[in-house]
């Protein structure tokens, strides 16, 4: 919280300057407590804070926090007190006028360790009763994690006049943190106190509990048995958090490989330079956003929208061109495509890096795709939600377009038997051509999705080359169902192995359970049966 | 056209290129040493290195063509052993520095004693050497490709899918030879070699001696390339190439001659990489990346699938001209040129430059054959026709 309070402080101070203007000027106690702080003693400044952060002041929290920053200058012939704002005005603290300038004679008033401790501590509390919703609910936080004895009357005042719900719940474990640490504090209010953290349930509860210290034999007894339950309840949503890691990482392994999986379930062929699509469509991105970005600012939320038909089609009609001038020509020598398509990523990622430059381009995230949301221990990114949501409606999309499409039927037709396909009247040239302009373009739609989350440069498409050929291999060819349970597993599987084995040696392990699981299965999770096998 | 014919052309191609390395291996080590420096025919030191690394390409390459070119299995994954092999030869050099390093432990290698550990890991044991380091650069890559294959070729794991699993094995190294506490000096691997067998690495006789030894590598591998496909095994290699369900149904074990023929090829992958490491001075993990294996598949389609002479013709010619054209104003179209080799040889030179060459060879000879039998039908004088 502390870290971000200067600028907080500085449009705070900007408006208590201008109120104070209008409070009229009396000697009172808050006078004569600022009038302290020019005898350059400790106590009389400690004593001289202990007032002014319990007068309810305005000028309260501009005082003390120009105490800390060393801003608070003291005149000790005149017992005058100024208050020097970070933007170069002054004002007297004792009335909050403005002043030309502060005497020369000023200096600042100075802090030792254990005053420091309690200007924090005072600053907390008044930061505790900010009218700003998210300043006290920082604060509040913050006191949690610094549990001070000295800012439990603050915590106790600022309780007693909280309304919002979330606040409160955050004073009440901020007072519970100090009382567990609190020596004098008795029985009751410490097994309060454990059975308040151990509602919280959160990691910094349980490093709390387990760092308490000496206590009574029945808090002891109460804080391991909340340990143990926090312990279980973290076991769990550690678990909620993996899966939803491994979910995210599944879309995204899933929007890769989906292109894929088409290209070489339907016609066989291995193309390498199906990463080169993905990078395409996430550069297609690259440039709707600048020209959005120089041209009509305000579409800038739209632009993923209009990204996804325009990437579609980019890759689609390389993908096409690419078939029509390569790949046909190489039908039935699949090792031999594999090279071509090969050189072709060479070609195809050099072109974008003579016209783009080498570097990462930046794409931005809309507003709807960035923040997050807490769903109870865990947090939710949007950008990896939104991800997830748009894989399953490719996925859905793209069944639905092969189950009841006319070109649908034709690509399953060509794929169970290209000579009978031929033979009945389909084109199989022209299902070839549009087959692979189908792949391609969902490779560049899943370029626009990883544009979001990964760097736009043009290495983008290597990076997930090897993924999805073993998201495809692990699935079986032929079946996209087999592709989106091999994407999931894999993506779910290497979340669970991360936390244990690390990031990498986790991804070793899968490489390896994957070699291994083709030995098994050589054909994949759900294999084409019968005589397609051997064509 | 008999197989024997074609035999015959063959053994002379394979005998003008044993004769034309084993000429290279001494002249150009001679000229550099004995020549003086200014003299037209003197080969600078640089020129043995460079050329010393196309030399362990080419044995890299003919172990490609080996598997590929003669039974039909795609290895995505060659540069691993190759790898590998560089590493085994890697370790040797690094225990060779001794208290040369620049903090002078005596048994740990700098990068180890960089990292704070205390003893030498077990695998390390024995690389100090020069037998045991030889042994591995055979044994480790071997071992490999045995289980590896052992496992794969016994489930009838076949074409497009053993290549993909093999460019997973070799990116599963790669990330695991990245990692620090791997052992093999992360990220940057082994470098700073010092000695080999008590020579200076660096210096020119040993440079040229490295050069000759890898010729010499590359001969005896091609003779054994050789020797395998010309020997009964190698018809049942070709005949798994060409119909692998064929050749199980007349009796033959595949799996047993796939996996004797990748072991094999996976050792002399192994052997090029140890050249390889002393004349290059470093190995690290990116030798593991899937990238330099492909690359090195297309040595072999470049120069000619299946004729060993043109793969190791092609790791030569590709690497020539990578060097040319990526240390010149070239360079950003380097990538441009390699892509297109790789789409045009296999759209429009599918037999590589040596299996075209070969084909134009037959052809033309078939002609003058068929103009010369049948000038002599005119004269009357027709010999019985050979059958087929």
């Amino acid at each position: 919280m502390l870290a971000n309070l200067p600028a907080r402080l500085c449009s705070l101070l900007l408006s208590l300057f201008l109120i104070a203007f209008a409070l009229p000027a009396f000697a009172g106690p808050f006078e004569d407590a600022v009038a302290k702080f020019a005898n350059d003693d400790f106590s009389d400044t400690e004593e001289a804070v202990g007032v002014i952060a319990s007068s309810g002041n305005k000028l309260a929290f501009p005082i003390i926090s120009a105490l800390q920053d060393g801003r608070l200058m003291a005149d000790p012939d005149s017992k005058k007190v100024y208050v020097t704002g970070t933007d170069g005005k002054s004002i007297d603290a004792a009335t909050g006028e403005a002043v030309t300038s502060v005497p020369d004679s000023a200096s600042a008033v100075r802090l030792n360790n254990r005053l420091r401790r309690s200007v924090d501590a005072a600053l907390g509390s008044l930061t505790l009763q900010s009218p700003d919703v998210g300043t006290r609910l920082q604060a509040a936080q913050s006191v949690f994690k610094s549990h001070e004895e000295t800012a439990l009357e603050a915590v106790d005042a600022a309780l007693a006049k909280e309304s919002n719900k979330s606040v409160k719940t955050a004073l009440g474990e901020a007072r519970a943190a100090i009382l567990l640490f609190k020596p004098d504090a008795t029985e009751v209010e410490k097994l309060e106190a454990v059975a308040t953290l151990k509602a919280r349930g959160d990691q910094e509860a349980m490093a709390l509990l387990t760092g308490m210290g000496d206590q009574p034999a029945s808090v002891t007894k109460a804080a391991a048995s909340a340990i143990s339950s926090i312990q279980s309840s973290l076991a769990v949503w550690s678990t909620v958090q993996n899966a939803w890691y491994g979910l995210s990482l599944g879309s995204v392994l899933l929007l890769a490989a989906i292109g894929l999986a088409i290209t070489f379930g339907v016609m066989g062929v291995i193309n390498m330079a199906h990463g080169e699509m993905v990078m395409i469509g996430a550069y297609t991105t690259f440039v709707v956003q600048e020209v959005i970005r120089t041209r009509y600012p305000g579409l800038f939320d739209y632009s993923l929208l209009i990204a996804v038909p325009l990437a579609f089609l980019v890759a689609g009609a390389i993908g096409v061109l690419i078939e029509r001038s390569i790949i046909r020509f190489l039908y039935g020598r699949p090792l031999e495509t594999l090279l071509a398509t090969w050189g072709l990523s060479l070609v195809l990622q050099q072109a974008v890096r003579t016209m783009f430059g080498p570097t990462n381009r930046e794409v931005g995230n809309p507003s709807w795709m960035s923040g997050a949301f807490e769903l109870g221990q865990i947090t939710i990114t949007y950008n990896r939600l939104w991800i997830l949501c748009f894989t399953l409606a490719v996925f859905a999309i793209l069944l639905a377009m092969l189950r009841y499409t006319a070109l649908g039927l034709e690509m399953r037709a060509v794929t169970q038997n290209r000579r009978m396909a031929a033979s009945m009247g389909i084109a199989t040239s022209r299902v070839d051509a549009l087959t692979f302009g189908l792949g391609s373009g969902i490779a560049g739609i899943a370029g626009v999705a990883l544009s979001q989350i990964d760097n736009v440069s043009p290495n983008l498409g290597q990076s997930y080359i090897i993924d999805s050929f073993m998201v495809v291999v692990f699935g079986g060819v032929g079946n996209l169902w087999g592709t989106l349970v091999g994407a999931f597993t894999l993506g779910i599987a290497n979340k669970f192995l991360e936390p244990v084995a690390g990031a990498v040696l986790g991804k070793i392990a899968i490489l390896v359970l994957i070699i291994l699981f083709i030995q098994k299965r050589p054909r994949g999770l759900f294999a084409l049966k019968g005589r397609a096998v051997e064509a | 056209m008999t197989p024997h014919m074609l035999t015959r052309s063959l053994d002379r191609g394979a005998t003008i290129f044993l004769l034309v390395v084993a000429a290279l291996g001494v002249l150009i080590p001679l000229s550099n040493l004995l020549l003086p420096a200014g003299s037209f025919l003197h080969v600078p030191t640089y020129l043995v290195a460079l050329w010393g690394k196309y030399v362990c390409y080419a044995i890299l390459a003919l172990a490609i063509d080996l598997i590929w070119g003669y039974c039909g299995i795609l290895s995505l994954g060659h540069g691993a052993f190759f790898a590998l092999g560089g590493y085994a030869m890697g370790m040797y050099l690094m225990r060779q520095i001794g208290t040369r390093g620049v903090y002078g432990n005596p048994i740990l290698p700098d990068f180890m004693v960089f990292l704070n550990w205390q003893k030498l890991p077990w695998y390390w044991y024995g690389f100090d050497m020069f037998w045991f380091a030889a042994l591995m650069v055979l044994f480790v890559p071997g071992l490999l490709a045995f289980c590896f294959g052992w496992l794969a070729f016994r489930s009838r794991v076949t074409g497009v899918y053993l290549s993909i699993i093999t460019q997973a094995m070799t990116y599963a190294l790669l990330l695991a030879f990245f990692r620090n506490d791997f052992g093999f000096g992360g990220n940057n691997g082994l470098t700073d070699f010092k000695d080999i067998l008590g020579f200076n690495v660096q210096a020119e006789g040993t440079r040229a001696a490295l050069f000759a030894l890898s010729c010499l590598a590359l001969i005896v591998g091609f003779l054994i390339c050789r020797a395998i496909v010309s020997s009964k095994l190698g018809k049942v290699l070709i005949a798994v190439r060409d119909a692998e369900s064929r050749t199980r149904f007349l009796g033959y074990r595949v799996e047993s001659y796939k996996l004797f023929v990748f072991t094999v090829s996976a050792c002399m992958a192994g052997v090029a990489g140890a050249l390889y490491v002393p004349q290059v001075g470093i190995i690290n993990p990116s030798e593991f990346a899937p990238g330099n294996s492909i690359e090195a598949v297309i040595w072999v389609a470049v120069g000619g699938r299946g004729t060993l002479v043109g793969a190791a013709l092609g790791a030569v010619v590709v690497n020539y001209a990578k060097t040319f054209f990526t240390s010149g104003v070239l360079a950003p179209y380097w990538l441009f040129m390699l892509g297109a080799l790789f789409i045009l040889v296999t759209l429009l030179l599918p037999k590589g430059i040596v299996g075209t060459f070969n084909a134009w060879w037959a052809s033309a000879k078939e002609k003058r054959t068929a103009a010369s039998v049948s000038a002599a039908a005119e004269d009357g004088v027709t010999e019985p026709k050979m059958a087929e």
